[in-house]
Formats: C-alpha cells, structure tokens, sequence
C-alpha cells in the first residue's frame, strides 16, 4: 500500500458541499435550479470515479487539515473500501437528483430551494464518512449528516413531520453523543490514537488495552450508530418514510443508514481488526445479535400495508445483512457484507424510486389498494419486480452475489445457525415481496375504483429507475468491478 | 471555666467581631425587608473592619506619624506603634462599603418606586400577580 | 517589552469612561466612538502583551515605581496575559451588540450606561493582572459595584434582581476580605507572591486553613458555583441586553480564574490538593452536584435567557470540577474551558440581544419561524449549541475532552459521568429551540417583528454574530497548537 498526500479527498468533500451557493442563490429559477443540481452531482462523481485508477493501483490518498489533538486529527483518506461507498453514494446522487427534480415539481413542494440545499449537504457529509481516516472525523461527518438531514425529515412540516424528525434527531444524536464520544474518549485514552489501521487484520488495540474495555468499545460502537438500524435502535427509521420520497430514497436506503452500516463495518475491520475481534470472541455474537434484527425485521416488514413502511423494515432487515457478512470475519463473508453495501443501494433505492413514482401517479401509499395497478405502470412495477428479486436474492440480480458469499462465509466459518437465518430471511424476502408483484400484476383491480387516466408518472422519475434496476441486473452478470474493491479491502 | 472565660476576655475584639458578623450575616439571609438587609449588610463589613482594625493596635501603642530622621536612624520600636497598614486600607474598605451602600439604597429605591414596598414577600406576591 | 503597555491596556476604558460621561452629556454621537476606539485600543495592546509574554515570559509591572512587596504589582504570566486578551477582546465585540441594544433600550442615558460598562472593563482587566491580594479585593468590588447598577438600569424585575446580586455579592467580597485578613494576620503582607513565599512554612496552622475556605467560598459566591448561583439567573435575565452581553461570558469565567490564582499563586498545589486529602474529592462531587442540578433546572426554563443562564452555572461546574481534579489534564482542560465558554456564552447572548432587538422578547414560545427571519443569527446560535454540547470540531469539544482526560486520569468518574449528562441535556435543550425557531406557519406569523424594515437586525450587531462562530470553529481546529503553545504554558506546574 501506498500512501500519498492529495488534496482530492477535501476537494471532493468540498465540492457537494459548496454546491449549495449556485442553488441557493438560483432558488427562484427552478429550472437554472435543476441544471444546477444536476451538474454539481455529476461534478462529484466524475471526481470520484477519477480516483478508481489510482486506488485500484493500490494507493491510499490522505489528507491532514488540523492537528487538533495529539494524535487525533482531522484527517481524510481515499482507500478502497471508503471509494466504494463514495463511488455507490456519488453516482445515486444523480439518479436521486434527477428523480428529485420530478418529483417535488410534480407534487408542487413547498421549500424546494432549502430541500435540495440540505441535501447536497447531507451528500457532502456522507462521503466525508466515506473518507474519514480516523474515528473523531469520522464522528464529526455522521454528526453533520444527523444534522443536515433532520430539515428534509421534518420537511412537511406538519405535526407528524415534527414527531418523526424529533424521533429521528432524538434516536441519532441521543446515540452517538452517548456511546460515540465515550468510545472515541476511551480508546484515546487507552491508546493515544484514534487513527484506523492500514489493514483489516490488526487493528489499532494492542495486548496493552485491557480486554474488557476493547469489548466496552466495541459494544458502544455497535449501538452507537444508531443509522445502521440494528434493533432496539431501529425505531427511527420507519418514523421518518413521512419524508418525500426521493429522501427515503437516497438517505434512507443510501445516504443514511449506509453511513451506518459502513461506519459500523469501517470499524469493526479497521478499528477492531478481524484478529482483535476474534481472539476477544466479539464476531460471532455480533453475527447472531444481528440475526435477530434480520429476522423480527422482516416479521414486521410482513405485516405493513403502507409500501414505505415495509420497505423500510426490509431495510433494516437487510442492512443487518451487511454486519452479518462482516461479523462472520471469514473473507468470504467480509466480501459478502461488503458487497452488499452497493447492491443493497441499488435494489433498494429502485424501491423506493417505485414507491415514489407509484405515489406520484395514483397517490396510492398502502400496497392493498395496488391491484392490477402493474398493468397501468409497466415499466414501473417492471422494476419493481426485479428489485425484489434482488432482495430476495435470486440470480442473476445483484442480492443473489451478496447471498452466495453470504453462505460461503457461514459455511468457511462453520456456523449452521447463520445458514438457518440466511435460509429463513430468505423465505421471508418472498413472504413480504412477492403479494406486492402479484397484486400489481395479476390481481384485479378493485370494483368501484377505475384505474381510469393512470399513467407512469413522468419520464424524469421513470427513467432513473429503471437505471438503477438496470444496473442492479448488470452488477448481477457483472460483480467484478465491485469485487476489485472488496479484494483491495481484503489486501 | 477560667480557661474559657480568659479565652473569651483575653480576645474579646475577636469575639466582638464574630458576634457583629453573624449578626449582620443573619439579617442579611434571614430578613425580608431589604432596608433591614442593608443594615445587616453594612453590620457585616463593619465586623470586618474592626477586626483589621484591632490586628493592627497594639497595647500601648502611639499614633504613627513618625520623626522622619529617627525613623531612618533606626530609633523607632516597631512594638511601640500601631501598624497603619491595615487602617490605610480600611480607609479603603469603608470607601467601597459606601459606595455599595449608595447603590443599593438607589436600587431599593426604584425598587420601592416600583412595587411600592420594600418587603421581599410583598414584592414577589406583586410580581406574581402582574 | 514596553513596560507601560499592561497599564495602557486598563488605562484606555478607564479614560474613555470619563470621556464618554462628559462628551455623552454634550451629544450621544460621542458615546460610540470613544467606547469603540479605547476597546480596540485595549484589544490590540494586549494582544500585543501576550505575544510579549509567551516569547520572554513572566512579567510584572510595578504600578507608581513602587517595588513590590510595599507598592502594588501587576502580574503578567502566560496566564493573566491569555486571560486579558479574553477579556479584552470579548468586551470588544460584545460592544458592537450593546451600542445598538442600548440606544434602544434606554435613549438618552448611553452616556451613563457606557461609562460603567467600561469601568467595569477596565476592573476585570485589572482582576486579571493584579499581584496584590488586597488591590485585588478592591477591583472586585469595582466590577460588582459597577455591575450592580447595570443591571439595575434593566426593567421590571432588574432592580430586584440587582438588590439580591447586591446581597450576594457582597458576601462573597467580604468572605474574600476576611480571607485576606487572616493572611496578613499570619503573614504581614498583601503581595500575593510574598504571601506564597512566607506561607508553606505555616501550612499546619488552622488559621491558613480558614483563609483557605473563607477565599475560595467567596470567589465561588462571585462565579455562582452552585448551590451558591441563587442570584445569577434573574440578574442576567432581566439585565438590559447590553449588560447582559458583556457580563455574562466574562464576569463567572474571570471568577473561575481568580480561584485559580488564589489555590496556585497564593497557596501552592501541595497545600490545595495534599494538606486535606478530602476536600479535593469532596470539590469534584460538589462541581458533579453543579452540573448535574444546574442542567436539570435549565432544562425547566421556557425563557431563552434563563435557560442560558442555567447552562453558564452548569458550565461553572466544568471549570471548577476540572481545576480541582489536580491534574495536568485537567486544569488544561479548565482553563481551555475558561477561553472557550466565555466565547460560546458570548455567541449565546448576542443572538439572545440579536433575537430580542428584533422582536422584543426572549421567551423561546415566540421564536416561531426565527430560522425563516433571521438566518444569520440562528446559524450562529446553532455553531454554538453545537459547541457547548461538544460536537467536534467546535472548540466546546476540545476543551471537554481534556475535562474528561483529566476525569478519567483522576478516577472521579462521577465526574465524567456528569459531563457526558450535561452533554445530552445540552443537546435537548437547544433541540427544543431549533424546533420552534425552525417551524413556521405562513398565515399566522406569532413574531411580533417590531421594526420589518430592518434586514436581520441592527447592522452592527451582524459583525459578531459572524465573527463569533467563525472564532468558535477556528478555535476548535486549532486546538492543538493552541493547547501546546499558549494553554500549556498558563496552566500552573503541578
């Protein structure tokens, strides 16, 4: 490995954020407003994808911008694993912005111009995450995040918005001021250094650090980020599908609790290291402490009739999938966890993208009054359907790769109770996907509501999403690209 | 009771002083009219300038204003003067305790002109019914 | 070194306070000139002291020619010097808010408020550099006499609340006046370092013990450490906003500084922290107890400004916990938590003189759609919620985390525990303003904007308000050379 100074991982960071004076300032000009918006996402990922090279080389990028403690600085790095996300996170960000565009134009939101400010912010923030090099800058972005993304939650306004977005604020910050902060203070209080490690394997605690306050760490680290939704502290992120879509989109199946999970993961590899934490045998509890969460997720996600809401129990669900991956600290099974990172925001912002779209068209939320609706939005329920797939993990969509390394993983580490879960979950995939798909298709439509002037909502909000499904069905055939990261994450 | 009674005889300033004090300090906790809080406030500061006072006499001693050429030859008994240095900076003491008692007689006035009394309790029970 | 310069540094306020009396009678057009120009000119001398000071170290001044132990001393170390540039420059800049909220809270009388104001300047500056125990009695009751009746200058309950700080106050002075009493009883001198020489050989005596006690609850009465804040929140609540904006980031803090001096250049850390074992546990559970209640009771306030105050009490527990965890980490932290909070509660009440120049009231019910009218000021105030509850990269962060070192280094985790507390409530307690300032509803504006032809505010009040979060943020970033040039070098040796 590599290590250069660059200012590319500030630059990057830099340019989402500063992307809010051209939308501001074009606030009354929607259209000026959109090419905008549109450009500045753009900008970002060219900028990220031009690093692949380089990192695929074997480099690392970093970048000290303040010396604030002995050795714990404010300091970003490009390495694999945080160019995966941000490459995932950069280039949905288009998709959203176009499908955001289309649909606060079409519902006439109120506020765009503050929306679509908080929201670069919130993408700026995001792949500030992807860059951290160490603990306390990580902590500083998912805060900014938590901040920056509590206007879009509450963006109705409405007595409902405000109790989700307190929920919200109250469920993150609560979380991170009370388990982050002690974790960070006590792993530099027993180690002087808060920086990740090169590698997956050793990780930052020496046989100095007692043994129970590495697992004290752990553990607060685990629960302290809340956005990876592990339950008990899940509850936050069905409260906020009150968001417009395209936020439950991109932050609540992308953004958000992928900054969970990754933070979550980020750690546990290069915090713990996979030595660290077998010998102190934190894996495997983790790997069926998460199982619980995979499975009451999707018990839950059975029983909702608002599309949203199920969506967002799937989510939880499969974000626990990515833990689980990571948790079984087998190669395998970090690439499994790994990769799912980007499948998982694939398949699950094409959902979303439907629900939207489905929303935009009949204002229908509740998935009982669905039928027959796939005749009317082909393309649409099309999508739909191959998203699902993913999630359930058939081939050849994306999920059916997290799934194969998933079980490989379980297997190389020989644990039958986690194929069980995996086989279980699976099964429960089905239960809560497959009624949606055959509703839409093949049920009738209900007597009394003609689906009469129905149409597929606007081509700016189509398009995108049948993109992503798209892409979702190529990484299937295709997972090589994304597997280059996960080996130079392996080493 | 020879030994506490010459205890308290012996340094009877000192017991005069405590006693004043505590006085002062208990009207200025206790009392609920403000003029009386005043009162306990200059008690207590009187206490304490008395008690610099009587650290810098001496029994016996003279005024000290002293002959500048038998000072500096060296001809005068410190013991037999009193020390200045505390009355000096009592003179100090009594400036700003004047001056603390001008401003809070001022305050207690705006205080009157706005409530109509000067009682603790009647003022709050004002205040809480406006 | 120039040796006038620390004089000049009080000198300044204290003409332009007898300038801006008399040419204020004339016309108030004098007032703010001369306010403006003698602060600045005071900002910049003591900057130029500090710099002095770090390059050549410990200076002192003897005022009148008249050598030390017999004349009066003005002690710069790295210390008082860090602690004058804080005053200086938070005087500074609280005036660009007071000028304006003055001239509109009382017209006709600027010239009167003004001239305290600086007096009481030039009394903390002088608080700060003092060498004489006495002398420094006297500049306390300089600030206190001059706070008192700026206070009593608000409305409604101000002189009320300006009789009770009275009260207080001058138990709190007499307390210190006693204490010093019985040092020049034991000792025969009033020069601090005179004092601290002759002291160590009667450590034993009970009488060193009462001085102890009698000076360190006095200046604990002057900085509202709780239970003893009683009259803190009134008096900054209902003082005129001008007052408020300069006495509240500056007077407790500079409190929190002269206990500093009285336990390490009067007394010395051995006395402080080895003679009576206890007392320093006993401390650390108080400052816990100051914590913990202090942001307990905010937590009940439906006033911005008494909620403000309860946080500057809580804060008071910080310092004071960590100075007497006696340890490196943690005066480290105390004094970074000195500079840091006098500026977080600076940014608070210019927003609070900010909100109510606006719209005339300080009750967090009427700050509907306040993000919507006054964008400016509520991003101030959100840099410095986030650093008082202890975000990174706000400087908040910082100096709590030496706090916390320190804590954990000492083994009081009852005192870490109550940080953290104050963190979250911190955290709630700012929330619940964002959330009403953040919500708005178009048909019914609650805000009862006085004047909706003014921009944001009055146009001077902009410039700190910009000033001050940026200051926060610059702070924060550059903590760690901070911290190893200029805090290091005031923390006093253990």
């Amino acid at each position: 490995m590599q290590y250069s100074d660059s200012l590319v991982p500030l630059i990057i960071i830099f340019m989402a954020m500063a992307g809010i004076f051209p939308i501001m300032l074009a606030g009354n000009k929607p259209s000026l407003r959109s090419k905008f918006i549109v450009g500045v996402a753009v900008l970002v990922f060219v900028t990220v994808a031009a690093q692949v090279p380089a990192i695929f080389g074997g480099q690392v990028l970093t970048c000290t911008l303040a010396k604030v403690l002995p050795g714990a600085w404010i300091k970003l790095r490009i390495d694999a694993m945080g160019l995966m996300f941000a490459l995932v996170a950069s280039f949905l960000w288009i998709f959203t912005s176009f499908y955001a565009i289309g649909y606060m134009g079409s519902l006439k939101e109120h506020a765009q111009t503050r929306f679509f400010v908080f929201f670069a912010i919130a993408i700026g923030a995001a792949l500030g995450v992807a860059f951290s090099a160490n603990l306390l800058t990580l902590y500083l972005f998912y805060e900014v995040l938590s901040l920056s993304t509590y206007p879009l939650v509450a963006h109705d306004q409405t007595e409902e918005a405000y109790a989700a977005g307190r929920k919200y604020l109250t469920y993150l910050l609560g979380s991170s001021i009370a388990f982050i902060l002690p974790a960070i203070f006590l792993t530099y209080y027993y180690t002087g250094n808060l920086d990740f490690a090169d590698n997956v394997r050793s990780g930052i605690f020496s046989g100095a650090v007692p043994p129970n306050v590495v697992r004290l760490i752990y553990v607060l680290c685990l629960f302290g980020f809340a956005k990876s939704a592990i339950m008990p502290l899940h509850r936050w992120l069905p409260a906020a599908m009150v968001a417009p879509t395209p936020v439950s989109a991109l932050l609540h199946a992308v953004a958000v609790v992928k900054v969970g999970v990754f933070s979550t993961t980020r750690v546990m590899l290069y915090f713990f290291g996979v030595e660290t934490m077998d010998s102190l045998g934190l894996g495997m509890p983790t790997a069926y402490f998460v199982s619980i969460t995979i499975i009451v997720a999707s018990m839950v996600a059975l029983t909702k009739d608002n599309l949203k809401a199920r969506l967002a129990y799937s989510t939880i669900s499969q974000l626990s999938y990515i833990i689980l991956g990571v948790a079984l600290l087998t190669p395998q099974g970090i690439s499994g966890g790994l990769i799912h990172i980007a499948n998982h925001a694939f398949s699950k912002i094409t959902l979303f993208f439907c629900a939207g779209a489905i929303f935009v068209a009949s204002h229908k939320k509740n998935i009982s009054d669905m039928n027959g609706l796939g005749r009317l939005m082909p393309f649409t329920f099309g999508a739909f359907a191959i998203a699902s797939l993913s999630m359930i993990g058939a081939p050849p969509v994306a999920g059916f790769i997290t799934k194969w390394y998933l079980f490989l993983g379980s297997l190389e580490a020989g644990q039958v109770g986690i194929i069980l879960v995996l086989v279980a979950s699976t099964m429960l995939n089905i239960g809560y996907f497959a009624p949606v798909v055959y509703r839409a298709f093949f049920a009738s439509p209900m007597a009394g509501k003609s689906g009469e002037g129905l149409r597929e909502a606007p081509l700016i909000m189509v398009i995108p999403l049948c993109c992503s499904a798209f892409i979702s069905i190529l990484i299937g055939f295709y997972p090589d690209f994304l597997m280059t990261f996960v080996k130079g994450v392996l080493g | 009771m020879d030994a506490w009674l010459f205890e308290i005889i012996g340094k009877f300033n000192y017991w005069i002083y405590v006693v004043l004090m505590m006085t002062g300090f208990y009207a200025m906790i206790r009392k609920n009219n403000l003029i009386k809080k005043l009162l306990g406030m200059n008690i207590f500061q009187t206490a304490i300038i008395l008690l610099y006072i009587s650290m810098g006499s001496k029994v016996g001693g003279k005024i000290p204003i002293l002959d500048k050429e038998q000072a500096l030859a060296g001809a005068v008994q410190v013991a037999d003067v009193v020390n200045p240095l505390p009355h000096v900076l009592m003179l100090t003491a009594i400036v700003v305790s004047v001056s603390v008692t001008g401003v809070a007689l001022a305050v207690a006035l705006r205080i009157y002109k706005e409530y109509g009394s000067i009682d603790e309790d009647q003022i709050l029970e004002r205040i809480g019914k406006s | 070194m120039n040796h006038n310069l620390p004089v000049l540094v009080l000198a300044f306020p204290l003409l332009a306070a007898f300038a801006v009396n008399l040419l204020g009678k004339i016309s108030k057009k004098h007032v703010a000139p001369w306010t403006l120009a003698s602060l600045i000119l005071s900002a910049g001398t003591s900057l130029w002291v500090l710099k002095d000071v770090l390059q050549n170290g410990k200076f002192s001044y003897t005022v009148g020619g008249w050598m030390a132990p017999y004349g009066i001393e003005l002690v710069l170390d790295p210390l008082s010097a860090l602690m004058l540039v804080m005053v200086s420059w938070v005087a500074l800049i609280a005036t660009f808010s007071a000028l304006p909220s003055i001239k509109k809270e009382m017209p006709g009388r600027e010239h009167l408020f003004f001239s305290l104001y600086l007096i009481l300047i030039c009394g903390m500056m002088g608080l700060v550099i003092t060498g004489d125990a006495f002398n420094l009695y006297v500049l306390l009751e300089i600030t206190s006499i001059t706070t008192y009746g700026l206070i009593a200058m608000g409305k409604g309950r101000a002189p009320l609340s300006s009789f009770n700080y009275i009260i207080m106050g001058t138990i709190g002075a007499c307390f210190y006046l006693l204490g010093v009493g019985y040092l020049y009883l034991l000792t025969g001198t009033l020069n601090m370092a005179d004092i601290a020489s002759r002291l160590p050989a009667l450590y034993e005596s009970p009488t060193v013990a009462t001085a102890f006690c009698f000076l360190i609850v006095g200046v604990w009465i002057k900085m509202a450490f709780f239970p003893l804040h009683g009259w803190l929140p009134n008096a900054y609540t209902y003082a005129p906003k001008g007052a408020s904006v300069l006495v509240a980031p500056l007077m407790t803090k500079v409190s929190v500084f002269l206990m500093i001096r009285i336990m390490f250049s009067i007394y010395s850390p051995e006395y402080d922290f080895l003679m009576h074992l206890g007392i320093k546990n006993l401390v650390v559970w108080a400052a816990t107890i100051a914590i913990v209640g202090a942001s307990l009771i905010a937590l009940t306030q439906k006033d911005f400004l008494k909620m403000l105050s309860y946080i500057v009490v809580a804060e008071v527990g910080y310092m004071v916990g960590g100075v007497w965890l006696a340890n490196q980490e943690g005066l480290t932290g105390a004094i970074f938590h000195i500079l840091n909070d006098s500026l977080m509660t600076l940014c608070f009440f210019l927003v609070a003189s900010a909100i109510a120049y606006r719209t005339g009231s300080s009750r967090i019910a009427d700050f509907r759609g306040l993000f919507q009218k006054m964008p400016l000021t509520m991003l101030a105030l959100s840099v410095g919620a986030l650093s008082v509850v202890g975000v990174p990269p706000t400087c908040g962060f910082f100096s709590k985390w030496y706090l916390l070192l320190g804590g954990v280094e000492a083994g009081q985790w009852e005192f870490v525990a109550a940080l953290i507390f104050s963190s979250i409530v911190n955290a709630v307690l700012f929330y619940r303003v964002f959330e009403v300032a953040f919500s708005h509803s178009e048909e019914e504006p609650s805000l009862k904007f006085e004047n909706s032809r003014i921009l944001e505010t009055s146009p001077m009040m902009i410039p700190p308000l910009v000033v001050i979060p940026v200051v926060l943020l610059v702070i924060g970033l550059s903590a760690g050379p901070l911290v190893r040039e200029v805090i290091r070098l005031a923390v006093p040796a253990l």
